[in-house]
């Protein structure tokens, strides 16, 4: 019997060939996926990689909310000119609390993976709210709503514990305290700053939008921008023991 | 007293699925009133209100209905089931406009930002994900419903299983476009590229995704021919992969069952890799082995022709499947992704090359003794010139995926541009043949209202892809370049925003090429509405075509 005849079991037969489908289909998508969960060199050792804070968390989903990941990317390539351009080359450990991954696929503008502490949160807030104001050939889109919209308080918390079960490693007192270190983190008079900072260590604490009053997204996207790529203290980072 | 058999009576389904939807109207209007956050309270209603209508137009049809179901023949022929299929068609038009004009939109935005208005819900981040989606899963989707509902009853000489359920498909289908669309102007969105739609619309697609499977399958277990017909077996490919792939890739805890927002289960490499073997086989087994099955049926038919090579077939479908869901990882070269699982995903993106060269000289030399209808029948030329786009962009594709050109093109519009020669080239003009081919078939008309007017849409949007994918290439190649050009002093020669000043004119020249394609697109559907409205006697312009088996 020739390849050819044999093959008409799967012809002849919707059964056998979704079988043979699925058989064949599930063989690349297994090798390549299912190792990183336990292959050790997957995601580097370092110190530093901490939750996102309430504040930034917020300021997370609002750029995720928006989109920013399709002009935007937050991944460093190991290649000269993009080390030069924009710091050291990102590591997977940087990103392993990050539920979506935010790499992006496309600069339309610059890569966003080491843009904490470069500019001021006023250019940041000047930036967001009107782009060519500050950068005259930008083809961002301007969101000045950002500033008048406060953040939802109401769902903090749950977004911390929901973010716990998907394997970010919040505590109990985090959660607990979710609320209270949104505020402080946006308020340097706040009482709550220093347990905020015991709480996050060397998390910055900042009015980010320099306006009085309850914390806004544009506080949040700020704070978040301004953490981006600042975790991992690359003096003392051990290349050789991460090569692979 | 004994009734006769003629006593009408609801079928299961009838009254499984009106139960079914009047408890869906109830339990969504429970979750809008519970509602977290403005968006799902809206999305809630609107499932809520769909649930209502969809429960009584369910009794409303069966009030008016006859007492036994449409028979599965008559007079010893089948008794095709063309409404869902109608339905389909039609809705593949409307979202195949509206994606092409909200892609010029985003276009002009990027040409002249001021165009994004300064408002939440027209930023170029919010309508990006509504022009994908528009395009690949509201257009293609409802094109490979359409004709995949199509070519498994002609092929297989029976009517499609099930009485509501395929109706369900479609109407369920477009339901989910409709949420997943408002979702993204309204900020609901899991920004994971082409799988922007929160958990709800996922769970709700899951559903009609099955039903899709099982409507598909069990027609074709009920076939009249012994053998499974070639486009078939992509069909189900497609299906039942994107089954897969929806599954492996959305998994996600909802903050709370009555808020849109979710977190994925996965976390960032592995997030990033779940996504792109997600993302990549999007376009493998949504975008390529569903309009591979188009081709399958619709070029030979047009032609009127037999498929080139039964055997080339076989080798173009298993080799095509193994070997594309492995090449995610081209997506990630250079990322943190690990080295192997790179080399893995380049290796077998090149090996690709082959199956999907394969299937191009499959399709095109199914013309063979038929290449002078190519002058006359503007409809074939459009599905043979996307074969040719297909073979393009499945040469380019390789091409990119090899590291150190990756290198240059990742993160440009190159990547823009090679995706729009597939989508627009191949997924586009497949689909437009597909559909002059099917409207005059579905609606019994002798042929189309005009093949001058298909011929003006053929030549328009072929300007358009031109102008589209070469500005992306110049723009893309550029970009690349000048991020990586040093001075003599070694210092990096160009700032970033010298780059985005760089790309205006390509911008422009894209959003032109846009344009165009869009008035391709009208012209068609004037096309089509026209065939559509025609009585018998005003058609002629096209010769008969046989009743398609």
């Amino acid at each position: 019997m020739s390849f050819w005849t044999r093959h008409q079991i799967f012809e002849k037969n919707s059964v056998i060939l979704i079988a043979g489908i699925l058989v064949v289909i599930a063989i690349g998508g297994l090798v390549e996926i299912t190792p990183l969960f336990y292959l050790k060199s997957t995601i580097e050792v370092v110190d530093g990689v901490r939750p996102y804070t309430p504040l930034e968390l917020a300021g997370r989903n609002i750029y995720v909310r928006e989109g920013c990941y399709l002009c935007h990317s937050q991944m460093v390539r190991p290649l000269r000119d993009e080390v030069e351009r924009y710091g050291h080359f990102s590591l997977a450990a940087e990103s392993m609390y990050d539920h979506p991954f935010q790499w992006g696929s496309k600069r339309t503008g610059p890569d966003l993976a080491r843009v904490g502490a470069k500019y001021s949160d006023e250019w940041h807030v000047t930036h967001l709210t009107n782009p060519r104001a500050i950068v005259p050939q930008s083809v961002m889109p301007g969101y000045p709503f950002l500033a008048q919209t406060e953040v939802d308080i109401a769902v903090v918390a749950d977004n911390l514990k929901a973010s716990r079960v998907v394997g970010v490693p919040y505590s109990d007192e985090q959660i607990r305290n979710a609320v209270a270190d949104l505020k402080a983190q946006a308020d340097p008079d706040n009482l709550g700053t220093d347990a905020f900072a015991k709480r996050y260590p060397k998390a910055v604490i900042r009015n980010f939008d320099s306006k009085a009053g309850a914390p806004t997204e544009m506080d949040a996207l700020v704070a978040y921008l301004q953490m981006l790529g600042t975790l991992v203290d690359f003096k003392l980072y051990n290349e050789k023991a991460n090569l692979r | 007293m004994q009734q006769s058999q003629c006593t009408k009576w609801m079928t299961h389904g009838e009254a499984g699925l009106m139960l079914f939807f009047s408890m869906a109207a109830f339990v969504c209007a429970f979750a809008a009133a519970k509602a977290l956050d403005a968006p799902f309270a809206f999305h809630a209603s609107l499932a809520a209100v769909a649930s209502g209508v969809a429960s009584f137009a369910i009794m409303n049809r069966y009030l008016d209905r006859p007492a036994s179901l449409p028979p599965e023949e008559i007079n010893g022929k089948p008794n095709y089931n063309v409404g869902p299929i109608k339905f389909a068609s039609f809705m593949a038009m409307f979202w195949g406009i509206a994606g092409f004009a909200v892609g010029l939109l985003i276009a002009s935005q990027l040409a002249w930002p001021a165009l994004n208005l300064d408002l939440p819900w027209t930023s170029f981040g919010r309508l990006r994900p509504l022009h994908t989606s528009a395009v690949i899963f509201a257009f293609g989707g409802n094109v490979l419903i359409a004709t995949s509902f199509y070519v498994v009853q002609r092929t297989c000489r029976t009517r499609l299983v099930g009485d509501l359920a395929p109706w369900f498909v479609v109407l369920g289908y477009n339901f989910f476009i409709l949420i997943a669309g408002t979702g993204y102007l309204l900020g609901v969105t899991q920004s994971k590229e082409y799988a922007e739609p929160e958990w709800y619309a996922d769970l709700w697609l899951t559903i009609v995704w099955v039903v899709y499977l099982v409507v598909f399958v069990m027609t074709l277990v009920k076939r009249k021919e012994p053998h499974i017909f070639v486009a078939n077996w992509f069909y189900l490919a497609f299906i039942v992969t994107i089954a897969v792939l929806h599954l492996g890739n959305n998994p996600a805890l909802p903050v709370s069952v009555f808020g849109s927002k979710s977190y994925i289960a996965w976390g960032g490499v592995q997030d990033a890799m779940f996504q792109w073997w997600y993302g990549h086989n999007a376009v493998g087994f949504f975008l390529t082995a569903g309009f591979l099955a188009i081709m399958y049926y619709f070029i030979p038919k047009r032609a009127e022709r037999p498929v080139y090579s039964y055997r080339l077939s076989i080798i173009h479908f298993w080799a095509l499947i193994f070997l594309y869901i492995w090449a995610g990882p081209h997506h990630l070269h250079y990322t943190a992704l690990p080295d192997w699982a790179q080399t893995l995903g380049m290796t077998f993106s090149i090996m690709l090359w082959m199956p999907s060269w394969g299937g191009m000289i499959n399709g095109l030399m199914t013309l063979s003794g038929a290449w002078d209808k190519l002058r006359t029948d503007p409809v074939l030329r459009m599905l043979v010139v996307s074969v040719a786009f297909y073979g393009m962009s499945t040469f380019e594709g390789p091409m990119m995926s090899i590291k150190v050109v990756n290198s240059l093109s990742h993160y440009t519009d190159w990547t823009i541009g090679h995706v729009h020669s597939g989508a627009l080239g191949w997924v586009g003009f497949v689909s437009f043949g597909a559909l002059y081919c099917l409207i005059p078939w579905l609606w019994d008309r002798k042929g189309l209202y005009s093949l001058k007017l298909v011929n003006w849409h053929f030549w328009t949007a072929t300007i358009g892809i031109v102008l589209y994918i070469s500005a992306m290439w110049v723009s893309g190649i550029l970009q690349g370049l000048m991020w990586r050009a040093y001075t003599s002093l070694g210092f990096l020669e160009y700032s970033f925003l010298e780059t985005v000043e760089a790309m205006h004119p390509f911008y422009v020249i894209r959003a032109a090429g846009g344009a165009l394609f869009l008035i391709g697109a009208l012209i068609m559907a004037y096309n089509l509405w026209m065939t559509v409205r025609a009585s018998e006697a005003d058609v002629g312009t096209e010769l008969a075509l046989q009743a398609a088996e």
